[in-house]
């Protein structure tokens, strides 16, 4: 199936190093210290931060930081057909774990020891890419709620198909069965955090297809800085200042 | 979602402290230098398919079965997969019985994502009847001491096993074609896998704020690491599968560095890898020998070896296990074959071979016959290219066989050169 045409363009009409439209929102959980709607094209993706709060077990208490949990749930709807997902299936397992990890590489959690930060991720639309979209939506919703990060880490992916790197794939090409690599930066660091990547690809291929991701990543961080400032001068508007 | 496990390793300031100085100066804890890997040892099973990997003081258990099932609706002509994981309690006071945790899935997924996707299976030669039947390999990993960096052990021992496992036979039949036959291992000999290229993953560990790499990370690196990435690559060039799970940033030059090494180290895995496979190869053709006519080449050694030999020997070492090695040696020395008691050859009819000895060509499918019914292991095109190449001493070696079973205790005092003297009066006599 031919997934480039011969003028370049996708199936969906794009350029192969156009990313799809983004759109963010903050605040939409109301009751949540933290919270924010992510939509990269057709995923959307919604989370909230509840945090920093008191340890809930006592037994899983670090007295030096902060404890990080994470949750990743696919809502039924979220796909073309509706599925009864089992909540600790494999696949959420590893996201949640995941997302966890690239969130408390970011998070100061030694300004905050004995308590519990708790971050809830739900797919509302999965239309490829909503590992990348969670994770932008966790750095929107912590941000939200005031937790100090080192920096901001936002996701992309990239993939090659038809010999054409592509940035930010959709469902689509995502189950071509081609290469699927996801990366996470930080980037006023500019350091990679978060490197997934399945199917088989050579070398130098990888770093081509890695820098791409890269660079889509940078323009979601710019996106991202853009909607929190827009956020803070509201705020701003609010208080009178 | 619990990942402050009970019992899990507390290290105290000073430890951490000593790993991280330690590796300023590109020492490690154990001695090795920063992309050294750990003595890395491949067992086989007595069963095909089972492995077991010792990398340094990680064990890991493999175990591959098959199973016939109905296909997936949306692939009807290709076999499936399945990895399961086990982190047994046994191997680290942290692991707890029950489901698996959040490190148990997270390997189960880097193994399965590094077979899977990069087609290393081929999971259309598994196809029996199309939308109806097809195999499902099951592997089962499980971890028995966990001393540091379980993927990359796991990982290697699931290869080795899927490259041992093997499936029965089955042909369709029928009017309809319908009608499927599984052949039973000692009527057709089973089927292996077919495995593409190999998947080889290579871990490296990111310790302290300078972000120094290491390779093959023990238990006590892991706790001080600040992140991992774990690259799965084959010999061919091409990278299979990454995996890194946050942790501490690191600048894109480091992972290209990585994956380089990792290049290098995947290829030394894959040559060690293939190098016990084939060595198990070899001893199951030995196995398989064994129970049917030994080739008369090997009849003096083969009598020598009779009372030395262990039945049926269940593990075949690679590694270095001395005792087991003398006799690997011997049994690799013989060209291809050894006897040893095997029950069934008793009770061949000795007067039937001593008749059938004067001419050459006829008896030998008497001889076919006679030991196909005793023996019922015995495949009749293998049988037949063996005995036309080994003719009249072929029985001879037989009825030596007979001769040995019944005076063992003068063979063991008797000297080799006199007992081959016997073993030629034989034939002259006769």
């Amino acid at each position: 199936m031919e997934y480039v045409s011969p003028e370049g363009l996708r199936l969906d009409g794009r350029r192969p190093m156009e990313m799809r439209q983004l759109r963010a929102e903050l605040g939409a959980v109301s009751r949540a210290d933290g919270s924010a709607v992510f939509e990269m094209g057709n995923t959307k993706v919604i989370a909230a931060v509840y945090g920093p709060r008191e340890v809930q077990n006592r037994s899983q208490q670090m007295n030096d930081k902060a404890l990080i949990r994470c949750e990743y749930t696919m809502a039924n709807f979220s796909t073309g057909d509706r599925l009864r997902r089992p909540k600790g299936d494999r696949r959420s397992t590893e996201i949640s774990l995941v997302i966890r990890q690239t969130m408390e590489a970011c998070i100061m959690t030694h300004l905050m020891p004995r308590s519990q930060i708790d971050i809830f991720v739900q797919v509302l639309q999965a239309d490829g890419g909503t590992r990348s979209a969670c994770i932008n939506a966790a750095t929107l919703a912590l941000a939200d709620a005031g937790i100090p990060m080192c920096d901001l880490v936002t996701s992309c992916s990239a993939g090659y198909l038809n010999s054409t790197p592509l940035l930010d794939l959709n469902y689509v090409e995502d189950s071509a069965g081609g290469p699927d690599v996801t990366v996470g930066i930080l980037p006023k660091l500019d350091k990679v955090t978060l490197l997934q990547m399945d199917a088989k690809l050579p070398m130098d291929i990888f770093e081509n297809v890695m820098q791409l991701a890269t660079e889509g990543c940078k323009a979601v961080a710019n996106y991202i800085r853009e909607v929190l400032l827009e956020n803070t001068k509201q705020l701003e508007n609010r208080r009178g200042v | 979602m619990e990942q402050r496990l009970a019992n899990s390793l507390i290290m105290t300031v000073n430890e951490k402290k000593f790993i991280e100085n330690a590796l300023v100066s590109d020492i490690r804890v154990d001695g090795r230098r920063p992309f050294d890997y750990r003595n890395l040892t491949i067992r086989f099973g007595s069963e095909d398919g089972s492995s077991e990997v010792q990398l340094g003081k990680t064990q890991v258990l493999a175990f591959v079965t098959g199973q016939l099932v109905q296909p997936y609706r949306d692939r009807p002509n290709e076999g499936s997969f399945a990895i399961y994981t086990e982190f047994s309690p046994m191997a680290d006071p942290s692991f707890e019985p029950g489901r698996p945790g959040d490190s148990a899935i997270e390997l189960g997924r880097i193994v399965d994502r590094g077979l899977r996707e990069s087609r290393a299976v081929d999971t259309e030669s598994l196809c029996v009847i199309a939308g109806k039947l097809v195999w499902s390999i099951r592997i089962d990993l499980h971890i028995i001491d966990n001393g540091g960096n379980l993927v990359d052990a796991a990982n290697i021992a699931a290869l080795a096993a899927l490259s041992t496992f093997r499936r029965p036979e089955c042909t369709v039949g029928g009017e309809d074609g319908q009608e499927l036959t599984i052949h039973p291992p000692d009527v057709r000999e089973p089927l292996p896998l077919i495995l593409h290229h190999f998947p080889v993953a290579v871990t490296f560990g990111f310790i302290g704020k300078e972000n120094i790499v290491v390779i093959d990370p023990t238990h006590y690196e892991e706790e001080v690491m600040g992140g991992s990435l774990t690259a799965t690559l084959n010999t061919n060039g091409d990278v299979c599968a990454i995996q890194k799970a946050g942790g501490d940033g690191v600048l894109q030059s480091v992972i290209m560095q990585c994956l380089r090494i990792a290049s290098v180290k995947a290829g030394d895995i894959t040559s060690k890898i293939k190098n016990a496979v084939e060595s198990y190869n070899t001893q199951r053709s030995l196995r398989k020998i064994k129970r049917h006519n030994p080739s008369p080449a090997v009849s003096n050694v083969a009598k020598h070896h009779t009372e030395r030999l262990v039945l049926g020997a269940n593990e075949f070492n690679v590694g270095s296990q001395s005792n087991e090695h003398d006799t690997m040696n011997e049994i690799s020395s013989t060209a291809n074959g050894f006897s040893n008691r095997d029950p069934n050859s008793q009770s061949v009819d000795t007067d039937a071979l001593r008749a059938s000895q004067p001419s050459c060509a006829t008896p030998l499918d008497k001889l076919n016959e006679e030991s196909t019914q005793v023996n019922p292991e015995t495949k009749s095109t293998q049988q037949s290219s063996d005995m036309n190449s080994s003719a009249s001493t072929h029985e001879a070696t037989d009825i030596g066989l007979q001769e040995n079973q019944s005076n063992t205790l003068k063979d063991a005092v008797k000297p080799k050169h006199k007992r081959r003297k016997k073993s030629t009066s034989n034939v002259n006599a006769s």
